[in-house]
């Protein structure tokens, strides 16, 4: 069993409201083998246990598919480790000694809710503005009556693979939430069951994302770096087109 | 108290069609003046809700997370199930009932599991009209594979992600829904209270997980879809929110619960680490299809599994069971492996592991077919463990993943509470004593969006009820229940942790009620829970206030219940003295040492009545009788 002792400086902030500050803490004989967050619960358990509040973070599936978890270690959504979640993040990705920073996601869109926890309704917002195919429940047809070649399913499904974490909004510079908005149009958008809806789709979809406060994309590429599930920059682009197509049927009717 | 499972009289293959005929109806004028409560968002409750908002009830829908989309749903990875017969290899409805009720060893009802093979085929239908990206095969039609227990390929699945697919799909339908006036979501939010007004479930009392307060709702009717309860062992493949408040409320305020010793032990998961582990990962496992499964052949040999040569090792499946080898059931798979560790052969930091080994196949079949076959799954191992399996043998050890028992419901998916709903995983009903792979996924999409749409209308149609506020005494009084716990808990400020606790009763549940059981380990663990929950209620420490977000708190109030549920266990557990499904019960096995089940004594559905914390709860049984098919004893030497 390999050991390494850090220190963790991490953000803390009681509510919403309240001003938050930057909170060092040394923690000894942590195993590499132990993931962030059982890191994290080490941290809770002292910090409980010497009468201190242990720090809010939000997770749950831990095994990177969930989405509730995320926080930006030393400037980078996720951590250091390409294509995982902090769930999956290993010890071993640190050395001995080292100081961990580790911050909440940051965007105007995603408010505080206590420590490092923050609020992400504004995504389930979007999705309501029209991020799904308007079927209802059992008047479809047999499921093979439509044939979808097997490049369009792959595709579309590198696009549904997004877990909604956010770490693409944390990771631009102007908390843009265009990657998560472009992988949902571009997954409905690929397969023949949503391109009935699709203009109209995008058309809520970007509305409601520029509603909640969410900046533009400027081609800077950090969402699809940070990204656990790798998402392609190219469905913004596919995106964007399905957005012209809008703007042009809403001014010519 | 005799219990009704209203199984509707006519040819199993006719009940549902015929029931659906003669179900009382709602006027769609009138279902405006519903409500309903959903509580829970994976793949039942979402289904459920959207399918309800859509005949035009008022629907309100709570989930803890911050999003329904997080539900655990979302980690399904294997596939689902129906009898689509899309291959022409012989698949049909029938074939589909027969091997889940045999699967589940005989402990499930017919009628409702012939139901569920029913409809099925719709769920797959409905799933790719959502858009949820199925594997396709070259012709652009829907793919398919096979999975264990099923001898014919009617697996439908979307990569190893297929439960994130059904429920994003499910999500989508739910956000459709939601973006009109009369569905409403509330996330973060914990059910505390079932509220029981006229002996019917009229409505829950809810803490607001961010700000403390504590929220009444009412409805017509009341839908438990909340999961299951497999993390009352602490480690376990569920996620961390994973529990059983909602259901274990319901059952204090009178609600039945079924089998609740019936848990599922996958065998190939990661293995523990240390004392922090927080979680076990599941990993598929057709990887016994080719690893050969060892321990060294002495007590405590540290060496590195590659410098342990042949003649040290002990192949024990192998060995004990020669015709299936390595591929043994899961059960036994599991049972086995224990076994070894508690023998000091275990493996790894923690002595809770044992060899699965790829030498001899990457020999046979070439490094590039393993690659081909495995590389995803060695490619996670590595991940987690930091270790290449390709170079030396992994490490796996057997965890608690799915729980068969739940609350006990009728065929309308009713409890014995009338109004309270159970769907998925928190109901007993479809899987019996074993749940096959691929079937959860297909359940708790079945209940949502096919079963409980219908049976609720029957329910509405009937009901009759008065109006009720939340001002009403019931109201009140479940708050104040509500409200006195959180006090009570808050103001022990004692000196352990609310997961050191968490970690002592899983370990002795998992020690004397997991894979195996005898009665002198139940009658132990019986004595000691109601020990560890005084101890519980005396010495917890759980700082911060009620009224902020606290997460110790959540945590708390888990397994504060967890310490009530985990005696019910222990109790169904003791009264079945037949080894059946997922458990071997030591005082009941063949002369070749395999698993005996005793349909003449234990052809029943164990429905515990709550009696008070810490009393004896009492047993009603639903006999279950099979008229469609014969009892068969498996075999596995």
């Amino acid at each position: 069993m390999k050991t390494i002792n850090i220190t963790v400086k991490v953000w803390r902030q009681e509510n919403a409201v309240a001003k938050g500050h930057f909170e060092d803490y040394k923690l000894t004989e942590i195993d590499t083998d132990m993931s962030f967050l059982e890191m994290l619960d080490v941290l809770n358990e002292g910090l409980t246990l010497s009468g201190e509040l242990p720090l809010a973070f939000d997770s749950d599936c831990r095994e990177g598919i969930c989405g509730m978890c995320g926080a930006v270690v030393n400037g980078e959504p996720h951590g250091p480790v390409k294509a995982v979640t902090i769930c999956q993040l290993h010890m071993r990705s640190f050395t001995d000694g080292q100081t961990l920073v580790i911050e909440s996601w940051r965007s105007k869109a995603f408010p505080v809710i206590k420590d490092i926890v923050v609020d992400r309704s504004a995504f389930d917002r979007i999705m309501m503005a029209g991020g799904y195919i308007s079927v209802k429940t059992g008047t479809t047809t047999d499921a093979n009556a439509n044939l979808i070649t097997s490049d369009i399913a792959e595709e579309a499904m590198d696009a549904a693979q997004c877990i909604g974490c956010g770490a693409c909004v944390a990771a631009c510079p102007n908390a843009s939430a265009m990657l998560f908005v472009g992988a949902k149009v571009s997954h409905l958008s690929l397969l023949p069951q949503g391109k009935i809806e699709c203009v109209e789709r995008v058309r809520k979809m970007v509305t409601q994302m520029d509603k909640e406060g969410f900046g533009s994309c400027s081609n800077e590429y950090e969402c699809s770096v940070s990204c656990p599930k790798e998402i392609n920059i190219s469905h913004i682009a596919r995106m964007n087109r399905k957005m012209i197509k809008a703007t042009i049927k809403s001014v010519v009717g | 108290m005799k219990l009704n499972s209203n199984v509707p009289k006519g040819k199993l293959k006719d009940k549902w069609t015929q029931y659906k005929f003669d179900m009382k109806l709602v006027n769609p004028a009138n279902k405006r003046k519903y409500n309903i409560i959903v509580v829970g968002t994976g793949l039942a409750g979402a289904s459920a809700a959207a399918s309800y908002s859509e005949l035009g009830y008022n629907v309100k829908v709570f989930c803890i997370q911050d999003s329904p989309r997080r539900a655990h749903s979302i980690a399904a990875q294997g596939g689902i199930n129906a009898a689509k017969n899309y291959p022409n290899d012989g698949d049909s409805i029938y074939r589909l009932f027969y091997d889940t009720i045999k699967g589940g060893d005989y402990r499930s009802r017919e009628a409702n599991v012939y139901r569920l093979a029913e409809v099925s085929n719709n769920i797959i239908d409905q799933c790719v009209a959502q858009g949820v990206p199925f594997a396709r095969d070259y012709d652009g039609t829907l793919s398919n594979r096979s999975f264990g227990g099923a001898l014919v390929s009617r697996t439908f699945y979307a990569r190893g992600q297929t439960g994130q697919q059904l429920h994003l799909g499910a999500c989508g339908a739910l956000m459709k829904e939601a973006s009109k006036p009369n569905l409403e979501i509330f996330p973060r939010r914990e059910m505390m209270e079932l509220v029981i007004h006229e002996g019917k479930a009229r409505g829950i009392v809810v803490r607001n997980l961010i700000n403390g307060e504590l929220e009444s709702y009412t409805a017509d009717m009341v839908v438990l879809a909340s999961g299951g309860y497999g993390n009352i062992y602490f480690l376990s493949t569920n996620a961390m929110s994973t529990n059983s408040s909602a259901i274990w409320a319901a059952h204090k305020k009178g609600a039945f619960f079924a089998n609740p010793c019936f848990v599922q032990i996958h065998p190939t998961c990661m293995p523990v680490h240390g004392e922090y582990q927080s979680k076990l990962t599941l990993m598929s496992e057709s990887l016994r299809n080719d690893g050969r499964v060892w321990v060294p052949q002495k007590k405590g040999d540290k060496r590195h599994p590659n410098d342990i040569p042949e003649n040290e090792r002990d192949y024990y499946l192998e060995n004990k069971y020669p015709t299936f080898g390595n591929l043994v059931p899961r059960d036994v798979a599991s049972r086995n492996a224990k076994e070894q560790c508690d023998l000091g052969k275990g493996v790894g930091n923690t002595g809770l592991a044992v060899y699965l080994d790829f030498k001899e196949a990457t020999k046979r079949i070439g490094l590039e077919a393993i690659k081909a076959k495995y590389g995803n799954l060695f490619d996670m191992y590595k991940q987690i463990t930091g270790k290449d399996p390709y170079s030396e043998p992994m490490m796996i050890f057997p965890a608690i993943h799915y729980t068969m028992g739940g609350l006990w419901v009728d065929y309308n998916l009713m409890s014995n509470l009338p109004g309270l709903f159970v769907l998925g995983e928190a109901n007993f009903s479809d899987h019996g004593a074993n749940r096959l792979g691929a079937s959860a996924l297909m359940q708790g999409l079945a209940d949502g969006y096919f079963v409980a749409p219908y049976t609720a209308g029957n329910y509405l149609a009937q009901v009759n009820n008065n109006e009720l506020t939340t001002d009403h005494e019931v109201f009140q009084e479940a708050e104040k229940a509500a409200k006195d716990k959180i006090e009570k808990l808050l103001a022990i400020k004692g000196n352990r942790t609310v997961d050191d606790f968490h970690k002592e009763l899983g370990k002795l549940l998992w020690d004397n009620c997991g894979i195996a059981r005898n009665e002198t380990d139940l009658k132990k663990a019986l004595k000691e829970i109601p020990r560890i929950r005084e101890e519980f209620w005396k010495n917890v420490l759980i700082p911060g206030t009620t009224d902020s977000f606290n997460q110790t708190l959540e945590r708390a109030m888990r397994v504060a219940d967890f310490l009530e549920m985990a005696e019910l266990m222990i109790h169904d557990a003791s009264d079945r003295k037949e080894s059946c499904g997922c458990h071997l019960r030591e005082e009941s096995q063949t002369e070749e040492g395999e698993a005996l089940r005793k349909d003449n004594e234990y052809s029943y559905v164990s429905a515990w009545e709550f009696k008070g914390v810490g009393k004896e709860p009492e047993l009603h049984k639903e006999e279950l009788t099979f008229e469609e098919v014969e009892l068969t004893q498996r075999s596995y030497k």
